[in-house]
């Protein structure tokens, strides 16, 4: 057994969290947020130049043959941060989806391009209806001669105003929910018929609603094979998953010290509100949460390669867990900052909103713990 | 013992839901959320109560109270929530409107309370300060005596803060230290009213972590403000203060619009669907909005027996404590249930979305998904504000276990 990171995981967290803590500063942050694209392609390129894009890509594409555990090191240490840039649509999730199921030219065509960070990428797979099940699809693709057409709405695509291409999940066969009948595409935003509303999210990213009117893609568009995408997209959604935990692990570590460091300093009734023993504890339980979280998260990582009903099980404890943390040290977080907690300057209240969002994102606890169940 | 209505109160209750019904504004229904609303919306319903004679039911008869029993008062929020009335905002009716009565003199009652009753002269409550939150005793803000030609002031300096709606205020009213010497900080306080558009009070907003704008800070600057705006004794203002947070605690609990938000809920999560079901199908969620119904019936049936107590005389006492915990506690979980209802959602910032586009042709989520997020952020301030729920848990130790 071996908790240790390699010497260059240790590397890269060090330069990622200079580079966070030196260029990513709170107004630096708040500016890119605020301007008209609403991100910082700035960072994004000097994330490219820094490898960090590249690193869980293997090294015949052009990567640096890193893998889940190198996304954790960079997902913590944005979190930290409370970087908004798009790594888990565009690494994580175009990257796995490629990695997994992409052909050679498929992986010709957009690998380098995202290691570079010229590629910026959005994953487009909720609905409107669909909650958090991966097959409760509206969105068609009909074989259409030698592409298909595609209609439909995805809902909240996270990124997807920063994004050039989409990965679409739609149907292809089969009825509404079926397991059987779910294909992934590639789909260049530019393409006639993609209709998107963009929108600011309220943890100060960018998302769409996305339309397809007759959309018509070409056949090599689509990644894997036809109507069997499922356990693809459920594998690289519990990619994601692990890597979102990460980012709230990172997050959650910032919330609690600023919530310990601002109960040192803050005095009422002539001492610091650090030495009222009620809060304290709470501190304590906000700390366990924590590290339990982060266990829940190594393991989660790890067992991403494991066979699927174990890979399962853990990224949705993992979840459950970390969701859980996340609720808890953002709510105490904020309660602890009293007045402050709730204003748009102390940064105690981004973390909390950031929290917040992750909660539901790939599913919510009850979501994972029904997986967990149904895996038991 | 029996908590049902008798024929009178029945009667009562139509009364009031006719009258609701025909009078309140139709395009305010259901209005919750401040951002949304001018400062106009904010007191339509007030100034109708106002005419009615009906804008503070529990005030005393004698200066334009209702006369209403506790049951008939419970009925009257029942019947405005039901509806989703923007009820008189609590700075004038529910907290200075009853100091000002039970405290003030002859004059004092004759300027303010007619303005507090028809909802024309907007109040602000300036407590808080940087320094001195929970702690309020330690405020600094300090009333100093003077006299010159224009006769006796106090020069008031200082900061307050998270001054609510401030930037709609007519008149504040304010603690200020009038005696720096005093044995105990508790002792040297005195309770203020200031017409903010005195020269030297300015108010800067605060945006809070929901976008929205609330609350202020209010500087003090050499504000001068005739003696005759003491209220009470010089030097009493803690005692007028702690009388008027055991008022602010005890309407604080909110259990009629709580009410109203789990039928609301219900309704969200009907329309919602999990795998092709309805989401208050499923036993996960339904058992959460079980469990708050239940919390919320018992903490609705403690209410009662609080006001009961009132009516005999006792009270408003340290239970109001448990109100406002339990209040708050049930108002959050409400806005936490809603938004894990809307699911993705959740996740738009709607404040983004009507100030860029303003177009319908693409709509972004069910409606009553706008805004779920904003709420549940905002609510957070229930548990901090009002006497943070820690200060209200170190009350009920203290004053009713005794330790
Ligand atoms: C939205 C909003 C509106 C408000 N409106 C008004 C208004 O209109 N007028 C006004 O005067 N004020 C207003 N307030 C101020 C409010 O009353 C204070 O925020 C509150 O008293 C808490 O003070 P604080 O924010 O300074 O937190 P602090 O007192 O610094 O408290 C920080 C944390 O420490 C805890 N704590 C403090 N002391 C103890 C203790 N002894 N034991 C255990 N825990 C403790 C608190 O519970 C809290 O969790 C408002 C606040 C908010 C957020």
């Amino acid at each position: 057994m071996d908790f240790n990171f390699t010497e260059e995981q240790d590397m890269v967290r060090d330069g990622l969290s200079r580079m966070v803590r030196e260029q990513y500063d709170w107004e630096t942050r708040r500016k890119a947020i605020e301007s008209e694209a609403g991100w910082s392609p700035e960072i994004w390129s000097q994330l490219a130049e820094l490898g960090i894009l590249g690193m869980p890509f293997s090294e015949d594409v052009g990567g640096f043959g890193g893998g889940a555990m190198d996304a954790m090191v960079v997902m913590e240490e944005f979190g930290k941060g409370l970087v908004i840039e798009p790594f888990v649509p565009t690494v994580v999730c175009a990257g796995g989806f490629l990695k997994h199921g992409g052909s050679d030219a498929q992986k010709q065509e957009h690998i380098s391009a995202i290691i570079g960070g010229e590629r910026v990428f959005a994953f487009a797979y909720a609905e409107p209806k669909g909650r958090y099940n991966y097959a409760d699809l509206q969105t068609t693709a009909k074989k259409d001669g030698g592409g298909y057409t595609l209609n439909g709405h995805k809902a909240v695509v996270i990124g997807a105003p920063w994004a050039s291409h989409l990965i679409v999940t739609a149907r292809t066969s089969g009825e509404r929910r079926d397991q059987d009948g779910v294909s992934v595409f590639i789909v260049e935003k530019a393409t006639d018929g993609v209709v998107t509303r963009d929108y600011e999210t309220v943890d100060g990213r960018r998302a769409s609603e996305v339309y397809f009117e007759n959309v018509s893609i070409p056949s090599d568009a689509l990644i894997g094979e036809e109507g069997a995408a499922l356990p693809l997209i459920e594998q690289v959604a519990d990619e994601a998953i692990a890597a979102q935990c990460a980012e709230a692990c990172g997050a959650m570590k910032v919330a609690h010290s600023m919530t310990v460091e601002y109960s040192r300093q803050r005095k009422q009734f002539g001492v610091p509100i650090g030495s009222f023993q009620v809060l304290q504890h709470r501190m304590v339980d906000m700390y366990t949460a924590y590290e339990t979280s982060l266990s829940l998260t190594y393991l989660a990582t790890l067992k991403l390669d494991a066979p699927e009903r174990e890979r399962k099980r853990h990224v949705s404890a993992a979840k459950v867990g970390v969701g859980q943390a996340a609720r808890l040290i953002g709510q105490e977080a904020v309660q602890i900052h009293g007045g402050n907690g709730v204003t748009d300057e102390y940064a105690i209240g981004h973390y909390f909103k950031r929290l917040t969002i992750f909660e539901s994102e790939f599913g919510n606890v009850d979501h994972h713990m029904k997986r967990h169940i149904s895996l038991a | 013992m029996n908590l049902d209505f008798t024929p009178e109160e029945q009667a009562f209750r139509d009364e009031v839901r006719a009258f609701i019904a025909e009078n309140h504004p139709k395009h305010l229904e259901g209005m919750g959320n401040r951002e949304d609303m001018s400062s106009e919306d904010m007191t339509a319903w007030h100034k109708i109560l106002g005419k009615k004679g009906w804008s503070a039911p529990a005030w005393p008869v004698e200066y334009g109270g209702t006369g209403w029993t506790p049951t008939q008062r419970y009925i009257w929020s029942e019947e405005n929530a039901r509806v989703g009335t923007f009820m008189p905002l609590p700075f004038g009716v529910s907290m200075v409107g009853p100091v000002i009565y039970t405290f003030g003199n002859d004059e004092q009652k004759a300027k303010h309370l007619p303005g507090i009753l028809s909802g024309d002269v907007w109040w602000c409550q300036g407590y808080s300060e940087p320094g001195a939150g929970s702690d309020l005793a330690s405020l600094k803000t300090t009333a100093v005596r003077a006299t010159d030609s224009e006769g006796d002031h106090y020069i008031i300096n200082g900061q307050k803060t998270w001054t609510t709606l401030a930037q709609h205020a007519d008149w504040g009213f304010f603690l200020c230290r009038t005696d720096p010497d005093a044995a105990k900080p508790q002792e040297g306080i005195s309770f203020i009213l200031i017409d903010m558009k005195s020269p030297g009070v300015e108010v800067k907003p605060i945006k809070l972590l929901d976008g929205g704008y609330e609350v202020n800070e209010t500087w003090l600057t050499d504000v001068r403000v005739p003696v005759e705006n003491l209220v009470g004794a010089e030097n009493q203002g803690w005692t007028y203060a702690k009388f008027l947070l055991a008022h602010e605690r005890s309407g604080i609990a909110g259990v009629a619009r709580s009410k109203r938000g789990v039928e609301k809920l219900r309704e969200i999560a009907a329309n919602e669907t999990i795998d092709g079901d309805p989401l208050i199908d499923d036993f996960d969620f339904a058992r959460k909005v079980s469990q708050l119904e239940i919390d919320l019936t018992a903490l609705e049936i403690t209410e009662l027996r609080t006001l009961a107590n009132e009516q005999a005389g006792k009270g408003p006492g340290p239970e109001s404590s448990i109100l406002k915990i339990k209040g708050t506690e049930i108002q959050q979980r409400l806005t936490e249930l809603t938004l894990e209802a809307v699911g993705n959602y959740g996740t738009p910032y709607y404040g983004s979305i009507a100030k860029d586009t303003g177009s319908n042709e693409y709509p972004i989520g069910p409606d009553y998904a706008a805004h779920s997020a904003s709420t549940y952020f905002n609510m957070r301030k229930t548990s901090i504000y009002g006497g943070s729920n820690e200060i209200q848990r170190n009350i009920i130790s203290k004053m009713i276990l005794g330790l």
